[in-house]
């Protein structure tokens, strides 16, 4: 009875029924699996989030720490294998279930008029999603983080007139160092975190503006 | 609902959805505690019983240096510090450990053959034989291993060492 009576005095001020009507409440077309990629994706966001934040607890980004504070990660802290496990395989997975998600859009056409925007931000949410993956990459500063980084920087490099120019502001001078290793790490728990959360937001106000399309029929 | 065999579809899908979303909020969330309080859950015993070389070695009545390292694992940080003490056989079957830190400001004192006393070159803080204060600003006569904080073991003697 007390319960009830503070969520009415919440609801009041908050309009939660309202706030759930339009958010989880909303009519959908039939029910399709393929049509839960996109919420897959934001737990999975989510979910790096947590894992993520519990890990930078113990990591420490700098070329004499990361590799060490790692190996204390996984051996000497309780359930922190669990903890850069979900980490680890969360991100494989992430970039998998975007990846579908977007071809489910692509072939039931759900980027057409008036959605076009939605896809739009989507490719956003794909690069940066890309990005957290290219940055998270070098965090184990290990041989295969390193040599891959090299490699993938280098490439960024072969861009023609401003490859160099790249290359250097990646990697934050000539070559591979601290300074590498500290930027990466910026962008990947700081920047590229809060972009994804701002175009996470406006997709989804999106998709609740517009709902969700109707798969294509026999006429389509 | 409860004893009832016509459990709706939006209940079922209500009451499974809660399951598993308290099922994987518990087996993410508990294990995420025990990764947060760890460092707090490991014992800091650090006491150890130091060998400080063959008890022969050691002349009777004359106190002589001996020293030794201590590691502190912190994390995957490792700090080695070292520790100085003055050996006493005050007979030959009794022993008496000093600490060769002032317990003034934590100098190290030396012995003074001349004067017979340990002498800290900081501010000049006077200790006798067995480490009792003679002059100068130190609080309390210098920390000892006497009695059961000392061994024998095969000619070897060891101190028990507590930390710090």
């Amino acid at each position: 009875m007390i319960w009830k009576k503070l969520f009415a005095w919440l609801d009041e001020r908050l309009s939660l029924t309202e706030l759930y009507k339009a958010t989880l409440d909303r009519p959908e077309p039939k029910g399709n699996w393929w049509n839960t990629l996109g919420s897959a994706s934001l737990f999975l966001f989510l979910l790096q989030g947590a894992t993520g934040i519990f890990l930078s607890v113990y990591y420490t980004p700098s070329p004499d720490h990361a590799y060490d504070s790692i190996q204390y990660i996984m051996n000497n802290v309780a359930f922190g294998w669990l903890i850069r496990g979900i980490h680890h395989w969360g991100a494989t997975l992430m970039v998998l279930v975007v990846f579908i998600h977007m071809l489910r859009v692509f072939v039931t056409a759900s980027y057409k008029y008036p959605r076009e925007l939605t896809w739009l931000i989507g490719v956003g949410l794909l690069l940066c999603t890309l990005g957290m993956g290219f940055t998270g990459y070098l965090l184990p500063w290990d041989q295969k983080a390193y040599w891959a980084t090299t490699v993938a920087t280098s490439i960024a490099g072969s861009v023609p007139w401003v490859g160099p120019f790249i290359m250097r502001a990646l990697r934050g001078g000539t070559d591979l160092s601290a300074l590498t290793l500290s930027r990466f790490f910026a962008a990947h728990i700081w920047m590229l975190p809060a972009v994804l959360a701002g175009l996470i937001g406006t997709h989804i106000y999106l998709i609740i503006k517009h709902g969700e399309s109707e798969f294509p029929g026999k006429d389509d | 609902m409860a004893g009832s065999h016509n459990i709706s579809r939006r209940d079922f899908i209500k009451i499974t959805t809660a399951a598993v979303g308290t099922f994987i909020g518990a087996a993410v969330g508990l294990p995420a505690i025990a990764y947060l309080i760890d460092p707090a859950l490991k014992s800091g015993s650090t006491d150890a019983w130091i060998p400080l070389g063959k008890l022969d070695s050691f002349v009777v009545g004359t106190p002589t240096p001996a020293s030794f390292t201590r590691s502190t694992v912190n994390g995957w940080e490792k700090t080695v510090n070292s520790y100085g003490v003055f050996v006493l056989r005050t007979s030959e079957t009794d022993t008496l450990v000093l600490s060769n830190k002032c317990t003034h400001l934590g100098c190290h004192v030396n012995w003074n053959t001349d004067k017979q006393e340990y002498i800290c070159p900081c501010h000049d803080a006077q200790f006798g034989l067995e480490g009792q204060v003679l002059g100068g600003p130190p609080p309390r006569p210098m920390d000892r291993y006497s009695g059961d904080q000392v061994k024998v073991t095969d000619g070897t003697l060891l101190i028990h060492f507590m930390g710090g």
